[in-house]
Parts: C-alpha cells; sequence; structure tokens
C-alpha cells in the first residue's frame, strides 16, 4: 500500500503557473485526475512521476521525496501518454528490456507475467510498429508493471482508443486498484472518469477545483447555474413568463447587433424546472420556440464553475 | 555500462535509415581514395588533401555529428526515452553507455574507413594512414561527446552541430588562428602528429594544448549529459 502526497505544490514556467498550490493525498485504488485540456493534468503526473521539481511545496511516495530520486522507480509504473516505444524490436523484448532495466531477478519470468496481465500474449513476437493503438496501450501498460509497482500513473491513457479497447483497459485498471495499487489515471472525459475511478480530483486551471465520488461531482456539475439562448416567435413574452413560473434566476435580451437578434437569454438554477417549464410557456401564450441552445455546456465552462466557486 | 541501454541505443542508432546514411559518407571517402589513387598516384599533396579535408575535416565531424546525437536525440524527440528514465538507473550510466555505442559506431563507419582511405592512398610506405586514423579516432571520441551532449541539451542539435561543424570548424577553424586553439579537428591533428611525428600531420595547436582540449570537451561533455538526463523532463501531448 503506498501514498503519494502532494504538499502545497507550485510549478510554474516562466511567467504561465501551470500547477497552482495543490494538495492532495492519493491512496490505493483507482482515482482519476479530471480536467479540461491544458489544466495542468500531465505537468501533475510528470510531477508525481518525479520528472519535474516543484517550483514550491513537495511531492512524496510514502515519505520519500520522488524527484531526482531514481530508486523512486521501484515503486513507480509510468505509463506515459506519448505511443512512441522503440518500434523496431518486438512486444516481447521491449517488455523484456524493461524488465532488464529494472534489474530484476528473472526478467524473462517478469516479463511474461506482465504480457499475460494485459493480455498481449498473443502478439507478443511482433514488432512494435505492427501494432493498434490499443495494443500499444497494453504493451505500455506491461512495461509498467513488470516490476510489480505498488503506484501506477497513466496520463491520457483512453486517448485515442476504440469504444472496445476502452473497456478493456478500464477492466484491467479496476482489477489494478482491487489489487491494492494506487492507480492514477488522467482523463479530460468525465464519462470515463466516472466509469472507473471511486475517486476523482477535478484540476482547472492548474487548481485543484474538487475532489470526491463521481456522484458529488456530478451534482457540483449539474447543480449550477445554467444558460441558454432562447429564440421564439415572441421572445419578451416568453421571457416574463419564465420568470413568472419561478423557473429562472434571471432573463435578458441583449440589444441587435448587426440586424440580427441575439435572442433571449436565461439563467437558471434549477435545469429540470426550466426544462419543464418553458415548453408549458410557450404553449399557453401561443409562442412557437425556434431555438433553445445550452450556451454554456463545454466542459471547460462547467470545470471554470467548479473553480470559481 | 549497461547493456540493455546500449542494446536499444544500437536499435536506434543502426535502424535500416540511420544505416543506409552512415554508409553513404564512408563509401563515398572511399570512392574518392581510389580515384585518387587511380589519377595522382602516390602524390603526397593531393592524398593528404583527402585525408586532412575530407575524412578528418568532414565525415569525421559529420559522422560524429549523425551518430552522436542520434545515439540519444531521437529517443528524446519522440519521447520514447521515458522508458530509461523510469527506471532505477543512475543517469550518468545511461549518458556513457549512449557513448560508448557511439563511439564504436564511429569506429566502424568513421575510423575504419579513414585507415582503409590512408592505406588505399599511401600504402604502409608512410605513417599518414595510421597518424589520420589515431587523428579521426580521437576527434571522433570528442564529437561524439559533444555532439550527444547538444542533444541532450537542446531539440535543435542537429542545426546546432552542423553550424558547428561548417562555421567554427571548418571555416573560422581554418582561417583565425585564435579559433583554432578551441578547434577539435585541431586537438586531434596535435595529439596524431605527437605520434606520427609534427612533420606527417601539423597542427595549430601544441600536443599539450590537444590533450588538454580532447580531454575537457569529453569529460566535461559526458558530466553534462548524466547531469542534464536528471532532470529532462519526457515530451508529451498536452
Amino acid at each position: 500500500m503506498s501514498v503519494l502526497e502532494l504538499d502545497r505544490v507550485s510549478r510554474w514556467f516562466g511567467d504561465v503557473v501551470a500547477v497552482n498550490d495543490i494538495t492532495m493525498q492519493i491512496g490505493p485504488g483507482v482515482t482519476g485526475l479530471l480536467g479540461p485540456n491544458g489544466a495542468g493534468k500531465s505537468t501533475l503526473i510528470h510531477l508525481m512521476a518525479g520528472f519535474l521539481a516543484p517550483s514550491a511545496g513537495s511531492v512524496r511516495l510514502d515519505g520519500e521525496p520522488v524527484w531526482q530520486h531514481e530508486q523512486i522507480y521501484r515503486r513507480i509504473g509510468l505509463v506515459p501518454e506519448r505511443e512512441a516505444m522503440y518500434d523496431s524490436i518486438s512486444g516481447w523484448k521491449f517488455v523484456l528490456a524493461n524488465a532488464r532495466l529494472h534489474r530484476l531477478p528473472d526478467p524473462a519470468a517478469a516479463a511474461q507475467a506482465a504480457i499475460e496481465a494485459v493480455q498481449m500474449g498473443h502478439a507478443q513476437d511482433r514488432d512494435l510498429r505492427t501494432y493498434s493503438k490499443g495494443m500499444k496501450q497494453r504493451i505500455k501498460m506491461a512495461t509498467a508493471l513488470v516490476h510489480n509497482p505498488p503506484v501506477l500513473l497513466l496520463d491520457e491513457p483512453f486517448n485515442g482508443m476504440d469504444p472496445r479497447q476502452r473497456a478493456q483497459l478500464m477492466d484491467l485498471l479496476a482489477q489494478m486498484g482491487a489489487q491494492g495499487r494506487t492507480v492514477l489515471f488522467s482523463s479530460h472525459v468525465l464519462e470515463e472518469v466516472e466509469r472507473l475511478a471511486s475517486d476523482i480530483r477535478v484540476l482547472v486551471a492548474g487548481r485543484h477545483a474538487a475532489s470526491g465520488d463521481y456522484r458529488q461531482i456530478r451534482r457540483l456539475m449539474t447543480e449550477r447555474p445554467h444558460r441558454y439562448t432562447v429564440r421564439s416567435s415572441d421572445d419578451r413574452t416568453l421571457g416574463a413568463a419564465v420568470i413568472a413560473q419561478g423557473a429562472a434566476s434571471g432573463v435578458w435580451l441583449p440589444p441587435a447587433r448587426n440586424g440580427a437578434e441575439p435572442g433571449l437569454q436565461v439563467q437558471t438554477g434549477d435545469y429540470a424546472a426550466f426544462v419543464r417549464a418553458l415548453p408549458r410557456a410557450a404553449r399557453e401564450r401561443g409562442i412557437t420556440l425556434y431555438e433553445v441552445i445550452p450556451a454554456d455546456e463545454s466542459l471547460e465552462s462547467v470545470f471554470s464553475y467548479l473553480v470559481s466557486r | 555500462m549497461n547493456p540493455t541501454v546500449a542494446l536499444l541505443t544500437a536499435r536506434t542508432l543502426l535502424g535500416r535509415r540511420r544505416a543506409a546514411v552512415l554508409i553513404l559518407l564512408p563509401a563515398a571517402l572511399l570512392g574518392a581514395a581510389i580515384i585518387t589513387r587511380l589519377t595522382a598516384g602516390t602524390d603526397h599533396d593531393i592524398g593528404t588533401l583527402v585525408l586532412g579535408a575530407f575524412a578528418l575535416g568532414t565525415v569525421v565531424p559529420l559522422l560524429g555529428l549523425i551518430i552522436g546525437t542520434g545515439a540519444i536525440g531521437p529517443e528524446i524527440d519522440d519521447g520514447s526515452i521515458v522508458y530509461l528514465l523510469t527506471k532505477p538507473l543512475n543517469r550518468t550510466v545511461i549518458a556513457l553507455t549512449k557513448y560508448a555505442v557511439a563511439a564504436g559506431t564511429l569506429l566502424v563507419f568513421a575510423v575504419l574507413p579513414t585507415f582503409a582511405t590512408g592505406l588505399i592512398l599511401f600504402g604502409r610506405s608512410e605513417n599518414l594512414a595510421a597518424g589520420y586514423t589515431v587523428a579521426a579516432l580521437v576527434a571522433g571520441l570528442a564529437y561524439a561527446a559533444l555532439f550527444l551532449a547538444l542533444a541532450v541539451a537542446s531539440r535543435n542539435a542537429v542545426v546546432v552541430g552542423l553550424s558547428y561543424a561548417l562555421i567554427w570548424e571548418s571555416l573560422i577553424g581554418a582561417h583565425v588562428s585564435g579559433a583554432q586553439t578551441l578547434s577539435v579537428l585541431q586537438w586531434a591533428r596535435a595529439v596524431a602528429g605527437g605520434i606520427v611525428g609534427t612533420d606527417q600531420i601539423s597542427s595549430a595547436v601544441s600536443l599539450t594544448t590537444g590533450i588538454i582540449g580532447l580531454g575537457v570537451v569529453i569529460v566535461g561533455a559526458l558530466w553534462f549529459a548524466g547531469h542534464r538526463l536528471r532532470s529532462l523532463r519526457p515530451i508529451s501531448d498536452s
């Protein structure tokens, strides 16, 4: 059982703060590191993997600093985001080379066990360059598992995988977590994280925005104020009706721009009440609805809301 | 030395495309030697031009650049260096192992062809073949270390290294006497001259300067490469 501890960790590159004052503990089980692209997830994983010195604060594994501590890799397995490997050798030779680099007492047995764990025995003699994306991902997993580390770090492991490959990898990671390993993976897709991780850490603009299980994160995301742009045959009357029914916390009609009406802007804190009240109000007043567009449903805006709370 | 690091480095360095590039220069050198011997006989001036300007002045630095940067640069560029960096390996051992592979490759593709060129041009009648081989060997050892360190320090190592080889060594080093004090080529010539006689191979610098210069470059570059690898962050897509 190993625990990664980050204590007030910041990392900046020149004027850019990539990771900002993060304190967290990652323990056994599967933890998801969720955040939009550019949130600082890779920087944080590189800090945890000992590739970067924190500009402030400390990163420790079971009390030992990870930065410039080569022996720490006996306890950490890293699955990098990049696919590049030594393409001209076979999967077997590559995993065996990784076992030898760890100076394991029986590298061949360790490589065989790791390849079996990721179910790649059938393709182990093929060159890495012939592998599909999913196969490469599994061989990368095997190299990270070959020395049986208690900590596994995975940087965006599901990127570019098809649904079947994704499901296989999720099963594998769930197994690793169930075995008592500390498994941390990053992703910018909430659905991936909530299917797999019992514990989620949300990172936005380098800051630790929220943490908890997926239900808590989901609730935070759905209970935030939602904004919609509504176009109808009578925006002004519809806006008044929605407000009168208490289904919106605010409505406004921005002035026309270049002759085009921007439509009715609605903000609501109760998503469910609004989606019920809007069609009812329109029907009762004989108004035709042309368009209802969520104005801020991008993942970035959801994350931004979490940060601003 | 770590045999697994050596094996992976050799795989990268001697991949099909790169090996083809590595064969081109020595093949051109040997071709030039044969043509020179057939057309000019054992003419001393033309022969030393082929050995000094082409073998030592062009083939050795260019192959030093290709092999020195190639021993680690591609792994840093594509991110596969991460598989070495996530191991409980001393970073200096990684640098030294890669250097040993680069030096061995240079021996095969640059030093031995230089010796063969010397034999074709002069046979065993003079010490020139041996002298230029020694010069190619020590220059190759220095270039391999220098360009390996450059590849760890910069993603533009090939451009910077090529500029160094062409502008500093060939252009400035050939004409500005002060610059020759800091020229790997002149250091190597001084060492070779010290072994086979300065009447055979001359240099703008003394033997002592040559030995110190080569020693400082090789030790300094390898120390720097190992040190820099300790804080190298592998690239990622995001």
